[in-house]
């Protein structure tokens, strides 16, 4: 696998977006979309998340199970760095930026079960990237994680006053919104691609 | 074989690293250092930062109600937090009401002391104590009702009001897993200060319930606080009393009416007192007794399914059916109410009480969940 780290970095905003192309770490995406600002923070706080877990999770992966052929213990040996490193930021946000720790809640410890974290993990080595390309795999997925939710949530924005009929209310309209968003982001498909 | 030990060495490894790491920042980054709580602008306390206000207080010895022992799901354990408090959590929303957020009120198992904080809980927090006792006795009253005797074994006396109630500790036990508390009325009269009587109904699931009724034995050491509560006897009156019970709510009742009798307390008391079958009623005879002793009461029981074989010439039905029939319309004379029991019987006898002609602030009830 020889590609430029430099183009899984732009392509994992944009083309393979880890939302709207992967459909994961949808739970919290729909839940905290409804103000730009607290969505800009969890987008931050999932950036630092990806990058710090991506190369974390691939120097075990290279260096303990893969020397032992102990790949199939990667779900469980991933979940428990990522809940790890979660409680980690959660203490140093909860500690030096009380203000960001407050707007994001209940959803910075459920960082620990987006599933766009794992995926990443999980992706990187089934597609076995070097450090490099996972650290920009890493980064570029929270980049595209926080593009995806900060536009959503600027459109939440936009129609909360809007006569949306009673049952799609909510969610219903969020996701519709979503698949939209998704396809929208097909029409950059051509640019670059990493599978 | 080589395959197992690895695996298990290198998962043991990763974790207890991570372990490590996680337990070195608590140390370190969740480290608040030493703060100071004011306790309605008067006491004041310094204690270890980063901990709840709930974890805080009991370190110093002040316990604020809370059932479920700090876990954010009871809503008991509220205070109000001046200054310091933060911003309301997620955690807190479902258990604050419109009133409470204007006012300041937080759940004090939520928020954590990152901050001086001045805070304002009842003055009657402070003579909250804990105790340990063991179990003198515990007998069956009804199939589904036991009366307990806790004798006070760490050389405490216990002062409380007649009426108030306090929180029995149930430790884990086969079938749950933890630690927690639930309110007790105390049944016995507050002259008895080394020792506590409480009356417990086995409620299905009930987590404490189900400790007291099947696990618990006689002799058994147990850990209980107090006490609590704004239900208990107003002193300053000496107008006639009603009291309305069912079930467990005899405890209370019992302990008003011992404090009263041994303090020669003269007032006129009617207890009614409401169950399904005659099986169900206890501690008639105590009552009874009460009769010759006190200057002017009278217990009356009430069935409400009474059989066709069943031995009973007393009252039938509902005890709301009693206080409408018995409960002259007495207007020009001051009344009190006291009930106790499950929240619709309150509610429906406060209705009836109130249609009568009592004052809705003359009636004091203490629902039992």
């Amino acid at each position: 696998m020889d590609i430029n780290p430099m183009t899984i970095l732009i392509a994992s905003i944009f083309t393979n977006n880890m939302i709207l192309a992967n459909f994961l770490g949808m739970c919290s995406f729909i839940a905290v979309s409804k103000e730009i600002k607290t969505s800009l923070g969890l987008g931050q706080a999932v950036t630092f998340v990806l990058t710090g877990t991506s190369i974390i999770n691939y120097l075990i992966y290279t260096y303990l199970l893969e020397p032992f052929g102990l790949e199939y213990l990667r779900f469980i040996v991933f979940i428990i760095t990522i809940a790890a490193f979660v409680q980690l930021v959660e203490m140093i946000i909860e500690r030096y930026v009380p203000t960001l720790y407050y707007s994001l809640g209940i959803f910075l410890p459920l960082i620990t079960v987006n599933c766009a974290i794992l995926g990443v993990s999980l992706f990187m080595v089934i597609r076995e990237y070097t450090l490099l390309q996972s650290l920009a795999f890493g980064i570029g997925s929270g980049l595209g994680w926080t593009l995806a939710i900060v536009a959503l949530a600027a459109i939440r924005q936009k129609i909360k006053n809007a006569p949306i009929p009673k049952g799609l209310q909510g969610a219903g309209v969020t996701l519709i919104i979503t698949g939209l968003m998704a396809l929208a982001f097909i029409g950059l498909s051509g640019v670059v691609t990493i599978q | 074989m080589t395959t197992i030990f690895t695996t298990i060495l290198i998962i043991t490894g990763i974790t207890t690293i991570l372990a490590i790491l996680i337990t070195f920042a608590n140390a370190f980054i969740a480290d608040y250092g030493e703060k100071k709580i004011v306790i309605n602008n008067d006491k004041e306390f310094i204690v270890e930062g980063g901990k709840s206000i709930l974890g805080a207080l009991v370190d110093n010895k002040i316990f604020i109600p809370s059932a479920c022992g700090g876990k954010g799901s009871c809503g008991y354990c509220k205070a109000k937090v001046t200054e310091g408090g933060g911003p309301i959590l997620a955690t807190e929303l479902s258990y604050l009401t419109d009133e409470d957020k204007e006012n300041d009120v937080r759940l004090t198992c939520q928020v954590k002391v990152k901050e001086d904080l001045k805070i304002e809980i009842p003055e009657e927090l402070f003579n909250v104590k804990q105790f340990q006792g063991k179990v003198e006795f515990s007998k069956d009253l009804t199939d589904k009702i036991k009366h307990l005797r806790i004798k006070i074994t760490d050389g405490q006396e216990i002062e409380f009001k007649p009426g108030q109630y306090v929180q029995l500790l149930a430790p884990p036990y086969p079938g749950n897993a933890e630690e927690v508390f639930r309110a007790y009325s105390v049944a016995s009269s507050p002259s008895q200060k080394d020792q506590i009587d409480l009356i417990i109904g086995l409620v299905e699931e009930g987590l404490v319930t189900t400790y007291v009724h099947e696990h618990l034995s006689e002799g058994d050491e147990v850990i209980f606080n107090g006490p609590f509560g704004d239900f208990y006897l107003n002193e300053d009156s000496d107008s006639d009393m009603y009291m309305v019970a069912i079930g467990t709510g005899m405890a209370p009742l019992r302990s008003i009416l011992h404090y009263m009798n041994e303090n020669n307390i003269e007032r006129r008391v009617r207890y009614y007192f409401g169950a399904r079958k005659p099986e169900d009623l206890f501690m008639v005879e105590e009552m009874k007794k009460l009769e010759e002793e006190m200057y002017d009461y009278k217990f009356i029981p009430v069935l409400s399914r009474v059989g066709e074989d069943d031995d009973w010439d007393g009252e039938t039905g509902r005890v709301t059916d009693l206080v409408e029939k018995y409960l002259e319309d007495k207007a020009e004379r001051e009344c009190e109410a006291y009930l106790c029991g499950s929240a619709p019987m309150i509610d429906s006898t406060e209705k009836a009480l109130v249609e009568k002609g009592l004052k809705e602030d003359k009636v004091f009830y203490d629902k039992f969940d």
